[in-house]
C-alpha cells in the first residue's frame, strides 16, 4: 500500500514537471531555442494569480485568466527584445540570453515583491480522491494537473497539425530560410509559439504553486531546471514525449526518496538521464533528425 | 542538435549551482528567522556619552543597513535600552556605560573594519556582531587583541571558538541538544521522526545534536529523512515514511519557509503529530497569506516571546523608544549589556584598565556569574563560552505563541 502510496506522490510531482515541459518543448520544437528564463515566467505567473486572487481578492478563474494574460504578454515582450535581435546569432549567445532573462526576471520580483516566501491560496478547489479505504488519497490538484496535461498535449498536437499557423510553425521549425521564401512571417510564428508557450506558463504556475503553495522568486527556478530534464528525457521537441518524460521523472525521483535515499534522489534522476540519453540520445520519444552538412 | 542539448544540460547544471548558492546565502543568518517580520528600521537612537567622560566604552557591531538591517537594528536598540536603564540606576559600580554602534551591513571584512573604528574610538569591550558569519571574523581579532567580546546571536559554533567570546544565544547544536531534552523531560513523545535540510549547516547541526541526545532521553528516532535547498517542495514521501512509522512527533530543525510548506502537506495528508521546531520556526506567523490555523499546536523553541509575563515591561519600552515591537535580537543583545554589568561587578574592574586587564578579570568573572534575563532565568555561562540556560519552548495557540 505504501508503494503504491509514494507512486501516487510520484505521478503528483511528476505532472508537474509534464506540464513545465510542455511549454520547453514547444518553445524549443518550433523556435530551436532553450528558452531557460521559461521557469520564471511560471513563477511571474504565480505572482500575478496570487496578486489577483489574495490581494484583490478576484475570483481564481479570473486570477488564472490574469496570469495568462500577464505571462503571454511578457512573453511575447521578452521575445521581441530580447530573443528577437538574436535570430541570425550563435544558439550559444541564444542560450546566455535566456539566462540573463532568467536572473532578470528573478531580481525584478525580488524588487517588486522582497524574499520573503508568500503562502499561495490554493486555485483548485477539487475535493481529494479516497481510495483502498481512506488509506490512499489523491489529491485534487494532482488529477487536475493530469487531465489538464492531457488537454493541453492534445490541443496543442491538433493546433499544430491542422491550423495554418500551426502549420507555419512546423514549416518554421524545419526551415526558416525557406519558410520565408513561402511567405510565412518567422517572426510573427515565432511570436505566437512564445505567447502560447507563455500561456501555458501561467497555466503551470497556477497548479504548481496550487500543490506546493509557497511562492518567491526563486519558485521556478528549481521546477523549470528539472522540467527542462523531463523534456530532454522524453525528447526535446516531442509533445508527448514531454508528457510521459515530466511523470517518470517524477516517479524515479519519489522512488528513490522512498527507498534508496531521501538526500540522493536528485543525483539518481540524473544518473537515470544519463543512462537514458546513452542509449537513446534523442529521448524517449525523440525523432532523429539527420542534420545536414 | 545533440550539441545544442548538451550545451542546454551544461547550462542546466551551472543554473542549479547557482540556485544553490543564491538559497544557502539566505539560510546564513541562522538565528535570524524569527527577526524577518519587523522591516522598518528604527531611527537612529545613539545613547549619548555620559558627561563624565570615564565611563565604560562598549562597542556594538551589526548590520543596520543593507539586507539584514532589521538584526543589527535590534541589536543596537536592546542594548541602548539597557545601557541608559543601566545608566539611569547610577550606572556599573557607579561607573557610567558608554555605547558606540558601528554599522557592518552583514559582512565579514566590514566587520572587522568597524571593530577597528572602535578600537580608535577606545572601545573596551565588544557587544557583536550581530550575524555568525561576520562575528568570526571579528572574534580572530579580539582574540589577537585580548578584548572581551559577548555577542548576543551568532550562533555558529565557531563564533566563541577564541576563550574571550561569549554568547548568549544557543550554538546550533546545543538547539538540538535542548530540543531533544525539552521533549523527553517533558514526555511529549517517544517515537520521533526528523525532517531536515542536508544542504544547511544550521539544519543538519541541529540534528546532529538532537540524535545524540536523542539516545539519553529514551525518544526512538523512527524516521530520519532529509531534503536540499533544491528539493525544498515536496515533502510527500518524507511525510508518509515519517506516518507509516508512526511517529508522535516530527523534529523539524529547519527554516520557517520549509516548515510551512511541510504543515500544509501534512493536514492535506490528514498527519496530526506534534510538530516541534527550533528558532527557525520562529516567523512561521508571518508567512504572509499562511493559514495560521495549520501551525495550531506547533511547538517551538525561542528564547524570546513579547507576550510572556517577564517581557512584558521590556516590551513596552522599546515600544516606546523605538516604535516597533522587539524580536529576540534585542532580548538577545539586552541580555548581553546585562551580563557585561554583571561581570564587570564580579570582577571590579575599572575603566582605567586597559581593555587587555579587563578583558582577563571578565573572561573569569563571566564563569562565575547568572543573571536572570529577558532569554532565560539563572543564565550562567562556561570557560568555552556557552551560556547554559533552560530551553523555552512556546506552542502555537490561537495564532500566538504561548510559552509553555
Amino acid at each position: 500500500m505504501s508503494f503504491l502510496s509514494y507512486l501516487i506522490n510520484g505521478i503528483s510531482l511528476g505532472s508537474i514537471y509534464a506540464i513545465i515541459a510542455l511549454g520547453y518543448t514547444m518553445v524549443y520544437g518550433i523556435a530551436r531555442m532553450l528558452n531557460f528564463a521559461h521557469g520564471d515566467i511560471i513563477m511571474v505567473g504565480g505572482f500575478a494569480i496570487f496578486t489577483a486572487v489574495s490581494t484583490l481578492g478576484l475570483p481564481a478563474g479570473v486570477g488564472i485568466l490574469v496570469g495568462v494574460v500577464v505571462c503571454t504578454i511578457l512573453g511575447v515582450v521578452i521575445e521581441t527584445i530580447a530573443y528577437r535581435p538574436l535570430r541570425g546569432a550563435s544558439s550559444l549567445a541564444v542560450l546566455i540570453t535566456a539566462i540573463g532573462v532568467s536572473y532578470l526576471l528573478q531580481n525584478v520580483a525580488l524588487l517588486v515583491f522582497g524574499s520573503n516566501a508568500r503562502q499561495f491560496t490554493s486555485v483548485v478547489n477539487v475535493p481529494s480522491l479516497k481510495l483502498a479505504g481512506g488509506q490512499l488519497s489523491i489529491s485534487g490538484v494532482t488529477m487536475v494537473t493530469i487531465i489538464t496535461c492531457v488537454v493541453i498535449m492534445a490541443a496543442l498536437t491538433t493546433f499544430i497539425k491542422k491550423t495554418k499557423i500551426g502549420q507555419a510553425m512546423l514549416a518554421v521549425s524545419e526551415d526558416r530560410g525557406a519558410a520565408t521564401l513561402m511567405g510565412i512571417n518567422v517572426n510573427r510564428t515565432i511570436a505566437i509559439t512564445f505567447a502560447i508557450g507563455s500561456a501555458l506558463a501561467a497555466v503551470a504556475g497556477a497548479l504548481l504553486c496550487s500543490t506546493y503553495p509557497s511562492l518567491t522568486p526563486y519558485t521556478g527556478s528549481m521546477p523549470g531546471i528539472k522540467a527542462f530534464v523531463a523534456a530532454v528525457f522524453g525528447g526535446i521537441g516531442s509533445i508527448p514525449g514531454a508528457l510521459i518524460g515530466g511523470i517518470i521523472l517524477g516517479i524515479i525521483e519519489n522512488l528513490s526518496k522512498a527507498y534508496i535515499s531521501s538526500q540522493l534522489s536528485d543525483a539518481i534522476v540524473f544518473a537515470v538521464l544519463i543512462v537514458v540519453l546513452l542509449v537513446r540520445p534523442t529521448g524517449i520519444l525523440g525523432k532523429k533528425i539527420n542534420e545536414k552538412v | 542538435m545533440r550539441k545544442l542539448i548538451s550545451l542546454g544540460l551544461a547550462a542546466a547544471m551551472v543554473a542549479s549551482l547557482t540556485a544553490c548558492g543564491s538559497n544557502s546565502n539566505s539560510g546564513t543568518t541562522t538565528t535570524a528567522a524569527g527577526a524577518a517580520e519587523s522591516t522598518t528600521a528604527a531611527a537612529g537612537n545613539d545613547s549619548e556619552a555620559p558627561a563624565s567622560g570615564e565611563g565604560f566604552k562598549v562597542g556594538v557591531i551589526g548590520p543596520l543597513t543593507g539586507g539584514a538591517a532589521a538584526y543589527g537594528n535590534a541589536v543596537k536598540n536592546g542594548a541602548d535600552l539597557a545601557v541608559k536603564e543601566i545608566n539611569a540606576a547610577g550606572g556599573v559600580n557607579g561607573v557610567m556605560l558608554e555605547l558606540n554602534a558601528q554599522d557592518d551591513e552583514h559582512d565579514a571584512q566590514k566587520s572587522v573594519n568597524a571593530y577597528n573604528t572602535l578600537k580608535d574610538w577606545g572601545a573596551q569591550m565588544i557587544v557583536g556582531s550581530t550575524t555568525s558569519g561576520p562575528c568570526i571574523a571579528v572574534a580572530a581579532e579580539t582574540a589577537n587583541d585580548n578584548m572581551f567580546q559577548i555577542t548576543p546571536s551568532g550562533s555558529a559554533v565557531e563564533c566563541v571558538s577564541p576563550d574571550n567570546v561569549f554568547r548568549v544565544c544557543f550554538s546550533d547544536p546545543d538547539q538540538g541538544m535542548a530540543a531533544a531534552k525539552y521533549i523527553g523531560e517533558n514526555k511529549l513523545a517517544t517515537t520521533v521522526a526528523i525532517i531536515y535540510d542536508s544542504s544547511t549547516e544550521y539544519s543538519s547541526g541541529i540534528r546532529e545534536a538532537f540524535m545524540k541526545e536523542a539516545g539519553n532521553q529514551g525518544i526512538e528516532i523512527v524516521a530520519d529523512e532529509a531534503f536540499t535547498a533544491d528539493n525544498a517542495t515536496d515533502f510527500s514521501v518524507q511525510l508518509d515514511k515519517a506516518k507509516e512509522a508512526n511517529a508522535e512527533l516530527v523534529f523539524l530543525p529547519i527554516y520557517y519557509q520549509e516548515a510551512s510548506i511541510i504543515l500544509k502537506q501534512a493536514s492535506d495528508k490528514e498527519f496530526a503529530p506534534i510538530f516541534f521546531g527550533v528558532d527557525g520556526m520562529d516567523g512561521i506567523l508571518s508567512v504572509e497569506n499562511f493559514d495560521t490555523s495549520l501551525a495550531e499546536g506547533v511547538m517551538l523553541l525561542t528564547p524570546f516571546s513579547t507576550t510572556e509575563e517577564s517581557s512584558k515591561k521590556f516590551t513596552s519600552d522599546y515600544v516606546a523608544a523605538y516604535g516597533e515591537d522587539p524580536n529576540q535580537f534585542a532580548a538577545d543583545s539586552y541580555d548581553a549589556v546585562y551580563a557585561l554589568k554583571a561581570a564587570i561587578e564580579k570582577s571590579g574592574v575599572t575603566p582605567d584598565m586597559s581593555a587587555s586587564d579587563i578583558c582577563d578579570a571578565m573572561k573569569t568573572a563571566m564563569t562565575e556569574i547568572s543573571i536572570d534575563g529577558l532569554t532565560g532565568a539563572g543564565m550562567t555561562w562556561n570557560a568555552a563560552g556557552e551560556p547554559d540556560k533552560e530551553p523555552k519552548a512556546a506552542k502555537i495557540v490561537n495564532g500566538a505563541y504561548e510559552m509553555q
